[in-house]
């Protein structure tokens, strides 16, 4: 890196031209200036990875946590609330043995074995989606009418809410993720009724236990390993945060790159048996990740021959690095049969997503319904028009205008 | 000669991608950590067990040519 280079700063987020395309200088810094230097909302300085490897390498480093509430780690915002990284309540989740034992006992509800089992259910819920889409006929927005709910009732279902409450937890999921829509007040009248809703569960599945993952965390008494209350409430509140919007949002981005060039929506209905590659490329190929994931160096390491000195915030780009030439051949094109498919959308290391498996069920399940119902699928807007999440840490489109 | 799978367990994080690509050669226990269920899996399964070797998000798998 010459040392222009690591003078400039610049402002992150970066812009993307639009929802589907990649910031322009993605290319410039995987090439030139691999550890850049960029100025985050709050106006505090963090360190950017742009190289599959080095992100690779920063987030399969067990020393580096995502916890932002520490000394000296950067803040993203100035909101008084901060965000979801600097929550010290979620910090005892978020690195070392407590959290080992804590994604020990919860995997046992996301083993590939128990989100098989699930997936004719998850088939029943996307089902009724798209009878429902069709009952109101064309055109419809994939997202409010699909995308949003499906990711939520899986949720509902596995933390063993009923059917009929699951539409209040999708309600509240929604007031306290898009905050934007929604005043301070309706936010925080949604976060305290979340959270008695949660304890009254809790209780009743304490009473009455069922095949639920919040029923077997409670009932697991016979072993050592047992939550607190406070943790059975942050593991169902986790579950909702991480897993509702990140999958709605994957939804909405994969139908709208395979309908964006219809060739390729055109190539899954010849061919169905692509279903599996192609969710894995469209998780590679996603450009509009949002923020990448924050990692606060806690002792002196090395990046790309640089030192990365202890205090240093870092923030891995997913996207970016999904893109790594050096890493994917053709990484700027979409092959729907690319196998191997290494990509880090998921993170890596002890901290990847927990819900991976499930993640991935629920977006070959959404392409094996809308194949089979809607095979005339097509976008009702250009895809340059495709509106954008305005949000600082999720990327994501607002609305997916579709006809049949 | 053949292949040989290694395992690092303490790498594994559970989230069962290699039993999505490879489910004749990677099982999970309850916990989710991964069972091999075949150390000298057969030539048909190579790519399937190349390709859970390389998704693996743990890094925890190898593959070594075994006499
Ligand atoms: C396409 C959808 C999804 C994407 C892109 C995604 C992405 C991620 C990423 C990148 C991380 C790592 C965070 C870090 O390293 O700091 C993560 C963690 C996590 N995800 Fe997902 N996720 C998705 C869906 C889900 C679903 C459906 C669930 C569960 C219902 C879920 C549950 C979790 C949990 C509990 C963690 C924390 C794991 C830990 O700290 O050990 N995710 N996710
Ligand atoms: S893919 Fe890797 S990390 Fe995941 S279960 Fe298999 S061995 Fe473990």
């Amino acid at each position: 890196m010459s040392s222009e280079s690591s003078d400039q700063v610049l402002d992150y987020p970066l812009r993307a031209p639009t929802a589907l395309e990649p910031p322009a200088e993605w290319d410039r810094l995987r090439q030139g200036c691999p550890v850049a230097h960029v100025r985050l909302p709050s106006g505090d300085k963090a360190v950017l990875l742009t190289r599959y490897n080095d992100v690779r390498q920063v987030l399969s480093d067990p020393r580096f946590s995502r916890n932002l509430a520490q000394d000296g780690a950067a803040r993203i915002t100035t909101n008084e609330g901060g965000s979801v990284f600097e929550n010290p309540e979620a910090a005892s989740l978020a690195g070392g043995e407590s959290h080992q034992r804590w994604r020990r006992l919860i995997n046992r509800a996301f083993t590939v074995k128990r989100i098989q089992a699930l997936q004719t259910k998850i088939e029943a819920m996307a089902n009724h989606l798209v009878d429902e889409m069709v009952k109101k006929g064309p055109p419809a927005d994939l997202v409010s009418d699909f995308a949003f709910p499906l990711p939520v009732w899986v949720i509902a279902d596995l933390l063993g809410i009923a059917v009929t409450d699951r539409d209040k937890l999708a309600y509240w999921s929604n007031a306290m993720l898009t905050m934007t829509q929604f005043t301070q007040e309706e936010v925080n009248r949604a976060q305290m009724e979340f959270a008695q809703f949660l304890m009254g569960h809790i209780a009743a599945k304490r009473a009455n236990p069922g095949e639920d993952l919040l029923s077997e965390l409670i009932t697991a008494t016979d072993k050592e390993d047992v939550l607190t209350e406070r943790e059975l409430m942050m593991t169902a509140q986790g579950i909702l945060v991480a897993g509702h919007e990140t999958t709605s949002n994957m939804i909405g981005k994969m139908m709208s790159m395979l309908l964006s060039d219809r060739s390729r929506w055109e190539r899954l209905l010849e061919n169905p048996s692509l279903i599996r590659t192609a969710v894995e490329e469209s998780l590679r190929f996603d450009a509009n990740m949002g923020f990448g994931l924050p990692r606060f160096i806690s002792e002196d390491t090395e990046v790309a021959g640089q030192p990365l000195p202890r205090g240093t915030t870092v923030i891995c780009s997913m996207s970016s690095a999904n893109r790594d030439e050096s890493f994917f051949e053709g990484a700027s094109e979409m092959k729907l049969d690319r196998t191997p498919n290494a990509h880090i959308t998921f993170g890596a290391g002890a901290h990847s997503c927990l819900g991976q498996a499930l993640a991935r069920t629920e977006l070959q399940t959404t392409l094996q319904v809308l194949l089979k119902r809607l095979p005339t699928l097509d976008l009702a807007v250009k895809p340059e028009e495709l509106p954008r999440r305005e949000g600082l840490l999720v990327g994501g489109i607002e609305k997916v205008l579709v006809r049949w | 000669m053949g292949m040989r799978v290694l395992v690092e367990y303490e790498k594994c994080c559970g989230a069962g991608q290699c039993v999505m690509v490879a489910p004749k050669v990677f099982d999970q226990r309850d916990d989710g950590i991964v069972v091999l269920l075949d150390e000298t899996p057969p030539p048909d399964q190579y790519k399937a067990v190349q390709e859970a070797v390389t998704v693996c998000p743990g890094a925890a798998l190898r593959l070594e040519e075994s006499a």
